[in-house]
């Protein structure tokens, strides 16, 4: 989907560039114009028509300077960014004093040219879009697959909703397989920052060895091998968000670079001198303790205070068993698609069976579950025997290897409140006790209400 | 010089300057894969010598485009040109590729999407995921598609390799209504 609206007008006397410019610039969904010198440009520009003016330096008749100062009294506010064959140091300052945005010489890289362009038209458009949205929204948009309508999703939905219009640093914790990257991912789009990327990094899965190169970048010819360029991750973060996973399992060197980078936000490419800066907001997830691994030193303590700004706790599936029926008929009627099957339907044992297991792997277990249950499936019904072996057998009664009659009392309660969003009348019906009994037994067994 | 049957639906695959064919298959048969639409490879002996800039040691796309389009107007559903030369336009220093918007034409160079030229280590799957992105990218120029804002859309730009890695593999559910054939 495209919604770009903005008007560019290209100047340059060669029309070959004319016409690369023109479709490049279509394909990335703007409106655009060309002329072929400054007087034909003029004759086109009118105050509010064009959004951005590309402008080559050198054209016979007006140069792309005079064109520069002409065009900045008629509308100060148009974006001007000039082009020329030749760099040269007097010029661009010259240029840059009179007005222009930025000046880049031919050929220009075309990740230089569109992050250029993107980023002067959107700093531009954010801002009026920026207050628009401080105010007004009422739903947050989510990933397809952030699904989840218990009541502890819903409040995660709502901490969404708060902490995304904001530049704030967010700490995502929760089990492995609870789906932190989905929850990253909404708080990104649903920011100002959602034109730009988000750019994960698995911290445990990175080698110290390619670890500058990775974050940072390399100039081409920085290593045996390095014939082209690299922009690093956080390079690759400008303007949009970096998500920072298994932050847990970073080493005391990359603690360091890190803090140092999140702090500064600048820092240059493996064997390049030049200092790039990049605006990119952190999120980061863990499934471990931090605190407890601050306690141990095996975390910076000051980059645990940098981090630990606002905080977003992921229930385990267990907790919020009403939401795998839905999860199981998404993840059901996405593998039929893809495999171009006609399951319809979980049959009630199926489900009892996918609802009562503890699910030590989360959604990503549940996903898997039901990929297999697709694949060995036949007719238009999921049944016991198609789930994986360990879901379907007595693991689901009992997966914890306390089997004594307390633990399976203390379990059972809190899946029952749990299913009733610990609501207690209808717990206690359930259960077939009276309030005040349960009321004592949630003290017993320490339970605790994840909605308050 | 050009021969098979051709349909309206049809993606005819030509190797130009490109000599492997195993990779060619490969990326055959993922198409055949994801489109309904007749999947088949293309022979056509062209030279492109004339596109050929000693300047910048790069070939022309827009002109390679050009040669080959004047030898298909007999060939129904779209070409999509796939080759191993470092392509250009001018004012840029490199293309992946480049597309007909709402045309036939397509091309595809995997030239820079080769992991060795960027961290010294070869990587085939890489390689393979890469050429397919951008493939599945220009034939949705051809098939009158811009770039997407959706970063999990194919559409979306990716003017360096880095976009290229981090953008999806699909078309988001908007772009691929305007995709014909697609399964």
């Amino acid at each position: 989907m495209n919604n770009k609206k903005e008007k560019i007008l290209v100047v340059d006397d060669e029309k070959i560039v004319r016409e690369s410019l023109y479709h490049w610039f279509i394909e990335e969904g703007y409106q655009v114009e060309t002329a072929e010198d400054g007087e034909t440009a003029l004759r086109k520009f009118d105050k509010g028509k064009f959004d951005l003016l590309l402008v080559d330096m050198k054209m016979p008749g007006m140069s792309g300077l005079e064109l520069l100062s002409k065009v900045k009294e008629i509308d100060k506010d148009t974006i001007v960014i000039l082009i020329t064959a030749f760099a040269s140091v007097p010029t661009a300052i010259k240029a840059l004093k009179d007005g222009a945005y930025d000046y880049v010489t031919k050929p220009v890289d075309p990740d230089e040219l569109e992050h250029l362009v993107k980023k002067a038209l959107e700093q531009k458009s954010l801002r009026v879009e920026n207050e628009a949205l401080k105010g007004s929204i009422d739903e947050i948009i989510k990933p397809d697959n952030l699904i989840g309508e218990s009541l502890q999703m819903k409040k995660i939905y709502e901490l969404i909703h708060t902490v995304a219009p904001t530049d704030t640093t967010v700490m995502i914790r929760g089990e492995s397989g609870t789906g932190k990257e989905l929850v990253a991912k909404a708080i990104h789009i649903n920011s100002k920052r959602k034109y730009f990327p988000i750019i994960p990094v698995n911290c445990g899965a990175l080698a110290e060895s390619i670890l500058e190169s990775e974050l940072f970048g390399h100039e081409k010819g920085a290593f045996t091998g390095a014939q082209f360029k690299r922009k690093g991750k956080f390079e690759m973060a400008d303007g949009g968000t970096i998500f920072l996973d298994e932050i847990g399992s970073v080493t005391p060197k990359m603690q360091v670079e890190l803090l140092r980078v999140i702090e500064s936000k600048q820092f240059s490419r493996v064997g390049g001198n030049q200092l790039i800066k990049s605006d990119f907001r952190v999120i980061i997830a863990t499934n471990e303790s931090l605190e407890d691994l601050v306690k141990q030193g095996k975390f910076r303590e000051d980059l645990y205070y940098r981090l630990n700004v606002f905080s977003i706790f992921i229930p385990p599936l267990r907790e919020r068993a009403g939401d795998i029926p839905v999860l199981a008929f998404y993840f059901l009627n996405n593998f039929c698609t893809a495999m171009n099957k006609n399951i319809k339907n979980i049959s009630p044992e199926a489900m009892e069976f996918l609802c009562r297991y503890d699910w030590p792997g989360n959604v990503r277990e549940l996903e898997n579950a039901i990929e297999r249950a697709v694949v060995v499936g036949k007719g238009e019904m999921i049944k016991v025997d198609d789930l994986p072996f360990h879901v379907s057998s007595s693991a689901v009664a009992n997966n914890d290897g306390d089997k004594s009659m307390t633990a399976m009392e203390k379990k059972h309660i809190s899946r029952v409140l749990n299913e009733n969003n610990w609501n207690i009348s209808r717990s206690a019906l359930e259960l077939e006790i009276d309030r005040v009994t349960l009321y004592n037994k949630i003290n017993k067994y320490g339970l605790r209400n994840p909605y308050k | 010089m050009v021969s098979g049957i051709h349909t309206n639906d049809r993606i005819n695959v030509v190797p130009v300057k490109f000599s492997n064919n195993s990779f060619l298959k490969k990326i055959i048969n993922e198409l055949n894969r994801r489109f309904h639409s007749d999947i088949s490879p293309l022979a056509m002996d062209l030279d492109i010598g004339e596109t050929f800039s000693e300047e910048r040691a790069q070939y022309f796309s827009t002109q390679i485009i050009a040669s080959f389009s004047s030898l298909t107007s007999d060939v129904s559903g779209k070409v999509l040109l796939i080759t191993e030369v470092d392509l250009f336009v001018p004012v840029l220093t490199f293309v992946f590729g480049e597309a007909q918007l709402n045309g036939k034409h397509s091309i595809v160079s995997v030239c820079r999407l080769h992991e060795e030229f960027y961290s010294g280590i070869s990587d085939d799957d890489l390689l393979f995921q890469r050429t397919m992105k951008e493939v599945l990218h220009e034939l949705g120029h051809c098939f009158g598609l811009i770039h997407c804002k959706d970063w999990d859309c194919v559409m979306h730009s990716s003017q360096g390799i880095e976009e290229v890695d981090i953008k999806g593999n699909f078309y988001c559910k908007t772009c691929a209504r305007s995709v014909i054939g697609l399964k």
